[in-house]
């Protein structure tokens, strides 16, 4: 099947394109759609762009930002007001694909890759979507696969506080490697006590996860190795980790532990 | 299937080709234009092979839809010797026996050169880091990463600045 490309000026007008045409995906940075191309995916005929510069800007807007879908990931390592994502921008691909792949493009990569939307998941992420409509991330992740012509206009997350923002992807291959598990988290304390966090995996299920059961055994304990022990035991409670070429379902159960303790605690 | 002009500059020089729509740059620079630098490798954005500079940043020229080159300048490791003078990146790579097979070694190059372009002095941890989406399986990455640092020291950065 030949590849049709066409390009708008504006989001709505790439939105309305892929709403008429069923075989019509979004095109990013490429990483993922021109891979499919080269692959010969059947699944699509024609491939939609979009020259918006909205797409492309980063906001502040009061204790959050707006970051457009188009924003790659070396444009998140260039900016001062995202310094809080430069470790989890950094933990994507080398520097050519950092050129390429984008903050939107992300929130529809398969595992292992997704790390970045593990992140936008504890940040509080609403996903703005091009028609005006805003869903939460993760609802937006458990619909993805039903909704492939998508189009994202920008991702809103909240501006964490110094020291409340941690994230750990683990890879055998270093310095690069792909997600054996990725962990971010979001551990605000008060009075010493932990207080609403939010935990979240990728590369241990079908997409990008928060783990409630960690979220919960956290509450109103102190970070410490004590403190976090009945987290650590619920380290994959609920989840399924999946067996693929980088690990099996049995390794990740075992090193998940291990993994979330080194992203609360460090080391 | 349509085609669509499209122009750009390729290691300084002017170019014109037709390209196909859905087609990837890595295909037209090795079929159209007749540089055959950049190297085929996996198509999947993992092995880096392909790598060349769109306005002097790494790109995976096979995950780059041709027709988005339009009006911007590209550079392969077609355009770094000079005659019979290799790129100082070149001649350091020879140096230290940083090409077996020699498949990677195009992509190799052009990482290096983006990254002493932009650092002219890098440390080590900033060559292993720039050549992190480069895939070796010859040299064990070692002879690469000397050929690098001997580079720069050379003043390969401060040239090609």
């Amino acid at each position: 099947m030949s590849i049709s490309v066409k390009t708008f000026a504006s989001s709505a007008e790439a939105a309305s394109a892929l709403s008429g045409d069923r075989t019509a995906r979004f095109m990013g940075g490429g990483t993922l759609i021109m891979r499919a191309v080269n692959e010969g995916d059947q699944s699509f005929s024609t491939v939609v762009l979009a020259n918006d510069p909205a797409l492309k800007q980063v906001q502040p807007q009061g204790d959050r930002l707006i970051i457009g879908a188009g924003v790659t990931m070396a444009q998140i390592l260039a900016s001062r007001d995202l310094d809080f994502l430069h470790p989890v921008a950094r933990a994507v691909g080398g520097p050519a694909i950092r050129n390429m792949a984008t903050i939107g493009g992300n929130l529809f990569a398969e595992p292992p890759y997704g790390d970045m939307t593990a992140a936008l998941l504890v940040l509080d992420c609403q996903v703005m979507l091009a028609g005006g409509q805003s869903a939460a991330l993760a609802d937006f992740l458990r619909d993805r696969a039903r909704e492939p012509r998508t189009l994202v206009a920008s991702v809103s997350i909240v501006r964490p506080q110094s020291g409340v923002f941690k994230f750990r992807k683990a890879s055998r291959v270093k310095p690069k490697g792909v997600s054996l598990m990725t962990v971010a988290a979001w551990v605000p304390q008060s009075g010493g006590r932990v207080s609403g966090a939010r935990i979240a995996y990728s590369s241990m299920g079908p997409t990008p996860m928060r783990v409630p059961a960690v979220e919960q055994a956290l509450e109103g304990v102190a970070l410490d190795e004590a403190g976090i022990a009945n987290a650590l035991a619920a380290a994959t409670s609920g989840i399924e980790p999946p067996t693929d070429a980088i690990a099996s379902s049995w390794y990740r159960r075992e090193v998940a532990p291990v993994h979330l303790k080194r992203t609360l605690l460090g080391g | 299937m349509s085609k669509k002009p499209v122009q750009f500059t390729l290691n300084g020089d002017s170019k014109a080709v037709f390209v196909e729509d859905g087609q990837n740059l890595l295909d037209v620079l090795r079929r159209g234009v007749g540089d055959l630098s950049p190297k085929y490798g996996c198509g999947q954005g993992t092995c880096g092979a392909c790598t060349v500079l769109i306005d002097g940043e790494p790109h995976l020229s096979c995950l780059t839809l041709a027709e988005t080159v339009e009006g911007r300048s590209l550079n392969s490791t077609g355009g770094l010797a000079q005659g019979a003078d290799l790129h100082p990146l070149q001649d350091a790579f020879m140096r230290h026996f940083a090409a077996q097979c020699g498949f990677c070694s195009s992509g190799m190059l052009m990482a290096a050169k983006a990254l002493l372009d932009r650092n002219p002095n890098p440390s080590r941890d900033e060559v292993v880091e720039a050549i992190s989406g480069n895939i070796c399986r010859c040299t064990g990455y070692e002879p690469i990463i000397e050929a690098i640092l001997d580079a720069a020291q050379s003043g390969a950065g401060r040239r090609s600045a």
